[in-house]
């Protein structure tokens, strides 16, 4: 059992790391909460859904034209529902709850409630310690570890990274240096939401295309960014997977409480902060940054 | 000028009062209202069910009422009852207190209908459910008569009695298991969705499956809205069961189907799984779901009577697909509510109720009679049994949603046999014969 537990962790843990490391990166340099993030991942799954599903095009062809779109999409929104009123944060957390629930609206009425699904990218199964594990389960996990290192490549081996990293250090000297930290704010918005559409492709197949499919993972994403530090990427990849194996052991350990794994969930997140009100991962609260 | 404009005000005090005192006047159509979540599939089978059931009535000029003649008016509700119990409320206090309807029929979500229940009684209007499962509803009639008795159920019949129907579905699979197969003893997994009308059949399985002869090797309740299951599933395909006994109405049902289907978990699942009544969830599941077992009140080719193949050509010829059981607002508006109208000549909720209570009659889905409890009071629950309601087995088979129970089912002892007309044999998945022979 405890194998399916670890296994089961790893699978339901990489598809929180690759929510959380997008939600962590934008709130991290930039200080936007950004709710409409998992909303985006609902609107890329639904882009996917037409093309594979209506068009009948490869679940290949499905991502790469998502990710462009949804990252497009995310940067319009950014420009003209966040960048005005982004030194209010207040504002922005209401004006991204506002867009989710407009995407939401959106989708519901092009499509309806019904259940949809959108095929995987390698069909079946393998078994590992005689725990059966899906092919895409398998490619969430990768594409978790690949972004991760390639997020980290970013950061500390570009010249966009150090923009990004001084900007999320101390925006006002930032500016003094030269780096545009508007146009900064707007890349890194861009990285965001393409990792959310990324997600999407990924996830997609794993799961059931509706419109309020984005709630759950919201929920989720928020806890592991505040577990692991807020702006703290490499605490948002720890605690998606300490989170994803508080959900595992729940389903196996308390087969009829299955429903309650969001809960518990979220109660190891409280326990974890009563002890280290800044996470894992972050940094003790500043009146000033 | 000053009398013309006093002429004026009291103009305008007069037509006030004559559009909201007498809202009556003029009124020619018998306004129902039909509530529901509209923006899925159950509560679209409720509005789909209830226009094929206006169309019709209208087409031959309406319903008599007394002398004369009055048209049926659909007014429209979303209950939004998935998401939000507030809506539901709204939806229903709108229907009673803005559009003013005579008639209530749907609802889905028990929780949702006990609080819509509660504001139609408030209005005292005939309200008949259409989705909503828990006995509480009608025990409600019997306990307080004068309150509740605009209650009705219309579809389905209560959990009790849908646990009774799915253990002996089960009990049918079963069997079939342990002929073909030569499994000794039948071992089953719950799994049913965190809902209030589940409680009760997860309950009723622990106590009744050792009964019947099998083994129940777990329960699992996973979230009715959860998208991945993969890790019940691991937990599930551990404990090793032969039928996997599902309680779903929530998308759910789709998930654990999909999933299950694409490991190939070696046994039947059967049970309750209300996304699998639909046409849809072969899209949804992506073929995945085949041979998932479900209880349904139609299926393409199965004639329960007379009036069934009839009522599912033609819902199926209006809206491109079988009707869901939700679509029996079409039952309650045609078989149930305007015939009682037409021998009372009356929309007078309470003589309406005195005729209705009474009455047994036929509908698509077999025939209607409402239960009394044992002191003998009115419950306004629907009978259950051969020659009354029994809903269906149905079964996907490579795409195609067939009817697979009751098959040469045997209700008691000496009683005859019942095989509806169109029903074909039940079949094991492949991968699981493959492993147990």
């Amino acid at each position: 059992m405890i194998l399916d537990i670890i296994i089961t962790s790893l699978i339901n843990g990489s598809t929180y790391a690759l929510l959380a490391i997008g939600f962590s990166l934008i709130f991290g340099v930039a200080r936007i909460v950004n709710i409409a993030h998992t909303a985006f991942f609902m609107v890329a799954s639904y882009c996917i859904y037409m093309i594979t599903r209506k068009l009948g095009y490869h679940p290949i062809v499905g991502m790469l034209v998502a990710i462009p779109l949804i990252t497009l999409l995310g940067l319009i929104c950014y420009k003209l529902f966040i960048d005005p009123i982004r030194e209010h944060e207040a504002a922005v957390l209401i004006s991204t709850i506002a867009l989710a629930i407009a995407f939401q609206e959106i989708m519901l009425l092009i499509f309806t409630g019904d259940y949809l699904s959108v095929p995987a990218l390698i069909q079946g199964y393998f078994t590992v310690f005689g725990a059966k594990v899906f092919y895409q389960q398998l490619i969430t996990f990768i594409a978790a570890l690949v972004i991760l290192g390639a997020l980290r490549l970013l950061l500390m081996k570009t010249k966009l990274g150090l923009a990004i990293r001084s900007t999320a250090q101390d925006r006002e000297v930032a500016n003094l240096m030269g780096m545009n930290e508007s146009r900064v704010a707007m890349i890194t918005m861009g990285i965001s939401v393409a990792l959310a559409g990324f997600t999407g492709a990924v996830v997609v197949p794993l799961t059931t295309v509706n419109p309020f499919m984005w709630l759950h993972p919201l929920i989720m994403m928020m806890a592991v960014v505040v577990l692991g530090g807020l702006g703290s990427i490499k605490g948002s990849f720890f605690a998606a997977y300490i989170l994803g194996f508080a959900e595992a052991a729940v389903v196996f350990l308390i087969p009829m409480g299955a429903f309650l794994k969001g809960s518990v969930a979220l109660s190891v997140m409280i326990l974890v902060l009563l002890i280290r009100p800044e996470g894992l991962f972050g940094v003790a609260f500043e009146e000033e940054r | 000028m000053k009398n013309l404009k006093s002429s004026l005000v009291i103009i305008l005090a007069f037509f006030l009062i004559v559009t909201f005192c007498f809202p009556a006047w003029g009124a020619k159509t018998i306004k129902i209202g039909v509530i529901g979540p509209m923006q899925f599939v159950q509560g679209k089978g409720h509005w789909n069910g209830a226009v094929m059931a206006a169309e019709e009535i209208n087409a031959k000029g309406g319903v008599k009422v007394g002398d004369k003649r009055m048209k049926i008016e659909l007014v429209k509700a979303d209950s939004n009852e998935f998401l939000s119990m507030t809506d539901a409320t709204n939806a229903m206090e709108l229907l009673m207190a803005r559009h003013k309807v005579d008639f209530v029929v749907g609802g889905f979500r028990s929780e949702a209908v006990f609080a819509m229940q509660d504001i139609a009684m408030d209005y005292k209007k005939i309200f008949i459910g259409t989705g909503a499962s828990h006995s509480k509803l009608c025990l409600r009639v019997a306990e307080d008569y004068d309150r509740y008795k605009y209650w009705f159920r219309g579809t389905p019949f209560n959990e009790k009695f849908l646990g009774k129907t799915a253990f002996i579905q089960l009990a049918t699979v079963g069997a079939i298991l342990k002929k073909s197969l030569n499994i000794p003893k039948v071992k089953v997994a719950v799994v049913a969705e965190k809902a209030m009308w589940v409680e009760g059949m997860i309950a009723a399985a622990k106590g009744f499956l050792p009964k019947m002869g099998m083994e129940v090797v777990g329960v699992w309740q996973p979230s009715q809205a959860a998208t991945d299951v993969t890790a019940e599933l691991s937990a599930i395909q551990r404990a090793e069961p032969h039928v996997i006994f599902t309680i779903f109405s929530a998308s759910v049902g789709i998930s654990f189907a999909k999933q299950a289907g694409e490991l190939k978990i070696p046994a039947v699942l059967t049970g309750i799984n209300v996304e699998a009544q639909k046409d849809g969830f072969w899209e949804a599941t992506q073929g995945k779901g085949n041979y998932v077992t479900t209880m349904n009140t139609y299926a393409r080719g199965v004639e329960t009577n007379e009036f069934t193949k009839p009522f599912v050509d033609r819902y199926i010829k209006r809206f491109g697909e079988v009707p869901p059981y939700t679509a029996d607002t079409y039952s309650a508006i045609v078989y149930t509510l305007v015939p009682a109208i037409e021998m009372t000549g009356t929309l007078d909720a309470d003589r309406l109720v005195k005729v209705m209570e009474v009455r047994e009659f036929k509908t698509p889905g077999g025939k209607v009679s409402y239960l009394k409890d044992k002191q003998g009071r009115p419950l306004h629950e629907l009978k259950w049994g051969p020659g009354y309601l029994t809903s269906l087995g149905v079964q996907w088979q490579d795409g195609k949603l067939v009817g697979v129970w009751p098959n040469k089912w045997v209700a008691a002892k000496g009683a005859p046999e019942v095989t509806y007309k169109g029903i074909v044999p039940f079949k094991i998945p492949p991968w699981m014969i493959e492993k147990y022979k």
